[in-house]
């Protein structure tokens, strides 16, 4: 073995604690990379991304079979400007019922197709497999259906025979293609007696990336067809739109997430190689005095970085791919898409820019090191630079506390270098985390803040039929009767706190020319998840809360009064604050007071309950359900203990990468201290030497890195909110909404105080290992320790 | 007068603040001269001893090792003279402790090139000679102080250097681990070792040297060569 590998081998053999420090911190920041990564690369254009993936369709078109036929249909795939089409398919709607539970489902468009496979549209099954023969359906993963469909049977009441259909399988269509989709044969046989049967085509064109070009290409194949023929169309652009004003609320919080990730581990590596090349400085001075070439000891001590980083980056590769299922899983949800695993590439970047910095850093701090003069280089650690840290050693010395604890506390002062790495290890972990956590309850904010979904109880008039004689689903108001019966009813509940209802109507605005969506409230309904970006909520009738869509479509502002219309009649209403929610809707929230005079027509209301402190809302809701029988209708937990699926998704996602973040970071911290006191073991063992008992040379090491620990602590735990308060309202910016504070201003005192005292604590862990073993060790081995 | 080993010429190190550490110095060392550097602490002894190793830079003036114009050397090129040319022993040893004693000292031989196998032959020549074979395999951290200097004392010597650097090399040893290496080195001079080595130990300085140099405040107040016979009639 050459002489390099000798002094490789040792170093890495001999020197276990920063062979085994630099092996897991290059493993947890590799899996935090590729998390983070694919995270990143997951939520880059999720929907062009599945678009481009499963041949979408520009233009989804619904043809009736009374106007043309199947021969003329295929005829358009000439037309100029098409590239390619797949149809025609026949369609037919219907509204099934689940047969096991005899409930009414949603109406559905149904497809017949052979295969999920194809030119355009290509299917992607999430559940169960594809359509073999008749009597087998396949429904949309966006169809209502319940948490497990496979198996469920679809019944047709409404059709001759009753036909039944068994769902063998979930799948996903990037356009929305249909609600489901059957064998062709099936088709006919869900078709009602005399209704024409309709047509499905889809098509892809030359250029489709504005409305304008979508249009001409509809008009070209109309050309064909006739435009009676056409019973409407789908653009992609439209479900692209309504697509990413979904992800756009949550998509910056992950990017930030796995951006941060990806940052820490940088910091993470660079700071941990960097410290053990460091702590090295003596032994480099040695190996050049008996004739190390500087290029000699680089090239040692980067070898001596990379064996243990190679170890930890593929351990930290497989932890990262196996890690990304899951989280990889949760973004397939909230985006629509299906990712198969972490991409290749992000594999190969992470694994090589690991190698790129462990080599960088091993590099530039083993450089540092030998270019310092030989004689400096092995006097380092032997003799700390007089003079430094003299003045802070006197005034800790003056602190009415044990000799021991003063002289530990005097320490980072004696080396600065030392305890400035330190301290920064601290610092990033700690604002990392800060950060982190804010995040996380901003998006869950902003998403219960989205629904106004604060209350704990909901009766919704609107569902599912309801009494003996069910009616159709339709909008309908609410008679005084059933108003009374309801709110009796709520305030009968022990356990009812509050409560308001809400129902709307459509009014117009005056001055403009559309409308606007009213919400009418009885009873205060500030408390009901109406988060305000400015202003105030309403307090009395003639206020009015809008939307900001609102304001930019009227250009008002608060303060401004406007004029409803109600069936001709004028009611003036003052704008008095803007409500955060990020759709293009025109809402105005006004108390029911206001449109007293004018009698609209509500409908659809709501009640929201709040329960008081403590009380249990399972039982609530079986109670009041109870009570609300005779009346029909039914109460159902609230979703503001999260159970939307996409909160549910989204905190869970959040909590694993926060999670993964508070790993890296007590990492960092964990290694550096390991490493500065595994050093320092010769310097404790003169301490113990000179009479200083094991649980006083605890007391001084943990001294020593409580200060550093502190002070990095506080100033992380700062700059942590300070880049909350920077970063989010700026990511809500670039997804053009303007956040309310009641989404950033998330910290609370408490819980900053426990975020500042993270550091700290990992910090005095860190010492105690290398500490405890010095204070146990016999002094004089400790002192022969070179 | 054969062309000597070691030239200096007007010398000086100047550290950041005060007097500098060694003043305007010439003086040359003839090749099988055993060279005691003498003075009180704080004189400069270990400033010489360093800027003839390539270890430190002169602020001013020329330092010649066979022939070789140290003062001038890169880093790696002070490397290569160290280690084809010095061999050097310190007074806390500088063993590295993650390697056994074999290994220490059979570095800086294949970092020369020497093939593993004649550099292992010669370190255990060495070891065995010096009393220290039985330790070969094991680490430093495990010897005493006189034994971990005679490991050094064989680290120096495995390159045959041209010339033996010692820093107060029994300043950390008892007197019955001093004599020791004060033999070793009687017998390396013996055998046409030059040798030159700083220490504050007068009767090492007698025992073990023809030529006595006294520094004091960074000059030369001294420069006696003993008699060579009269140094072999103790
Ligand atoms: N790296 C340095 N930076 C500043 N001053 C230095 C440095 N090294 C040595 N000196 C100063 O240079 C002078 C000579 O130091 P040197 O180490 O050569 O003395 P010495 O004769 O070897 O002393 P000792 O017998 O105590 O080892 C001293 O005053 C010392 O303080
Ligand atoms: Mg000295």
């Amino acid at each position: 073995m050459s002489a390099t590998g000798r002094v490789v081998r040792s170093g890495v053999a001999r020197r276990r604690v920063q062979t085994v420090v630099i092996g897991l911190a290059t493993m947890i920041a590799v899996t935090a990379s590729v998390l983070g990564g694919s995270l990143v690369v997951a939520s880059s254009a999720p929907f062009d991304r599945a678009f481009a993936a499963q041949h979408g369709a520009h233009l989804t078109a619904q043809f009736d079979g009374a106007e043309t036929t199947a021969e003329r249909l295929s005829a358009t795939a000439r037309v100029a400007g098409v590239t390619a089409v797949a149809g025609p398919f026949s369609t037919v709607s219907g509204t099934p019922r689940d047969a096991a539970v005899d409930r009414e489902l949603a109406p559905m468009t149904l497809v017949g197709r052979t295969a999920s496979s194809g030119t355009i549209d290509e299917l992607l099954l999430s559940q169960g497999r594809w359509v073999t023969g008749p009597g087998q359906i396949v429904v949309s993963a966006d169809y209502p259906i319940g948490p497990s469909p496979l198996g469920t049977v679809l019944r047709f009441a409404d059709l001759p025979g009753q036909p039944a259909l068994t769902v063998v399988g979930v799948a996903r269509s990037v356009t929305r293609t249909a609600d489901a989709w059957v064998s062709p044969s099936d088709v006919a046989a869900l078709t009602a007696p005399g209704a024409t049967r309709g047509y499905q085509m889809l098509y892809r064109f030359a250029d489709a990336s504005t409305a304008a070009q979508l249009d001409r290409g509809r008009a070209a194949v109309t050309a064909v067809v006739g435009t009676e023929a056409l019973a409407g169309t789908q653009s992609w652009l439209t479900v692209k739109e309504a697509d990413e004003r979904t992800t756009a609320l949550f998509l910056p919080f992950l990017v930030a997430f796995g951006a941060l990730g990806m940052v820490m581990s940088v910091l993470v590596v660079g700071n941990v190689v960097a410290g053990a090349v460091g702590t090295a400085t003596r032994r480099i001075g040695i190996l050049k005095a008996i004739g190390f070439t500087p290029a000699q000891v680089v090239r040692a001590y980067v070898a001596q970085a990379l064996i243990p980083a190679a170890v930890g980056i593929a351990g930290g590769v497989v932890a990262g791919n196996l890690l990304a299922i899951p989280v990889l899983a949760d973004a397939d949800q909230l985006y629509d898409t299906s990712t198969a695993g972490v991409a290749w590439w992000v594999d190969a970047v992470v694994v090589g820019g690991a190698f790129g910095m462990v080599t960088l850093t091993a590099w530039a701090a083993s450089l540092r090191a030998g270019r310092l003069r030989t004689v400096d280089a092995i006097a380092v650690g032997r003799t700390p630079r007089p003079g430094r840290g003299r003045s802070a050693a006197r005034l800790t010395a003056r602190l009415p506390l044990p000799r021991p604890m003063t002289l530990g506390l005097a320490r980072p002062f004696a080396r600065p270098a030392r305890a400035a790495a330190m301290l920064a290890a601290v610092v990033f972990g700690t604002a990392t985390v800060t950060f982190a956590v804010g995040v996380a309850s901003s998006l869950n904010r902003v998403q219960i803040a989205k629904d106004h979904a604060a209350a704990d109880v909901v009766i919704e008039t609107l569902g599912p039929p309801r009494g003996p004689n069910p009616v159709p689903d339709v909008p309908r108001p609410l008679s005084a009767d059933e108003t009374t019966r309801i709110t009796s009813a709520i305030t009968a509940s022990p356990g009812t706190e509050k409560y308001y209802s809400v129902a709307t109507t459509e009014v117009a605005v005056a001055g403009t020319a559309g409308s606007a969506r009213l919400y009418a409230f009885t009873g205060d309904a500030s408390w009901g998840g109406y988060e305000m970006v400015s202003g105030r909520w309403i307090t009395k009738p003639g206020e009015a809360a809008v939307a900001t869509n609102f304001l930019t479509a009227t250009r008002t502002r608060i303060g401004d009064t406007v004029v409803l219309a109600d069936h001709g009649k004028a009611v003036p209403v003052r704008i008095v604050g803007e409500v955060f929610h990020p759709t293009n809707d025109m809402l105005v929230f006004t108390d029911a007071a206001t449109f007293a005079a004018t009698k609209p027509t509500l409908i659809a209301a709501s009640f929201h309950i709040r329960l008081a402190g403590g009380a249990d809302v399972t039982g609530y809701v079986t109670a009041l359900n109870d009570a609300l029988t005779p009346s029909g209708f039914t109460a159902q937990p609230g979703q503001s203990g999260g159970s939307s699926e996409t909160i549910v998704l989204l905190n869970a996602l959040a909590a694993l990468l926060t999670l993964m973040l508070v790993a890296v970071a007590g990492m960092g911290v964990l290694n550096m201290v390991v490493l500065d006191t595994r050093e320092r073991v010769g310097e404790l063992g003169i301490h113990k030497a000179l009479g200083m008992t094991p649980r006083q040379t605890v007391a001084m090491v943990v001294a020593s890195v409580v200060v550093t620990g502190l002070a990095g602590g506080a100033v992380g735990a700062v700059a942590g909110v300070a880049m909350h308060r920077v970063v989010v309202p700026a990511m809500g910016h670039g997804a053009g909404i303007t956040l309310p504070p009641a989404i950033t201003d998330v910290y609370q005192p408490a819980g900053l105080l426990l975020l500042g005292l993270g550091g700290p604590l990992i910090a005095v862990v860190g010492a105690l290992l290398p500490a405890g073993w010095a204070a146990r060790t016999r002094t004089a081995v400790a002192l022969r320790t070179e | 007068m054969t062309t000597p080993v070691i030239e200096l010429r007007n010398v000086t190190r100047r550290y950041d603040d005060g007097p500098p550490a060694l003043h305007d110095t010439t003086l040359s060392i003839a090749p099988g001269e055993a060279v005691a550097i003498l003075g009180p602490s704080g004189s400069g002894k270990s400033t010489l001893l360093n800027l003839i190793a390539g270890l430190d830079r002169p602020s001013s003036g020329t330092v010649t090792v066979d022939g070789v114009r140290v003062d001038r050397l890169n880093e790696a090129g002070s490397a290569r003279y160290r280690r084809d040319t010095i061999g050097m022993v310190f007074q806390f040893f500088n063993l590295l402790d993650d390697l056994t004693v074999v290994d220490n000292v059979v570095l800086p031989a294949r970092l020369s090139g020497t093939a593993s196998g004649a550099a292992h032959r010669r370190a255990h020549q060495l070891l065995d000679a010096l009393g220290v074979a039985r330790h070969a395999a094991a680490y430093p951290g495990r010897l005493s102080g006189g034994e971990r200097q005679r490991v050094a004392v064989a680290r120096a010597l495995i390159n045959k250097p041209t010339l033996l650097l010692a820093d107060e090399p029994t300043g950390a040893l008892d007197t019955a681990s001093g004599d020791d290496v004060k033999r070793l080195l009687n017998e390396l001079h013996a055998d046409g070792q030059t040798i030159v080595l700083v220490t504050h130990d007068l009767t090492l300085a007698e025992s073990c040297a023809t030529r006595t140099i006294r520094l004091v405040d960074g000059r030369v107040v001294a420069d006696v060569t003993r008699d060579v016979a009269a140094g072999r009639t103790r």
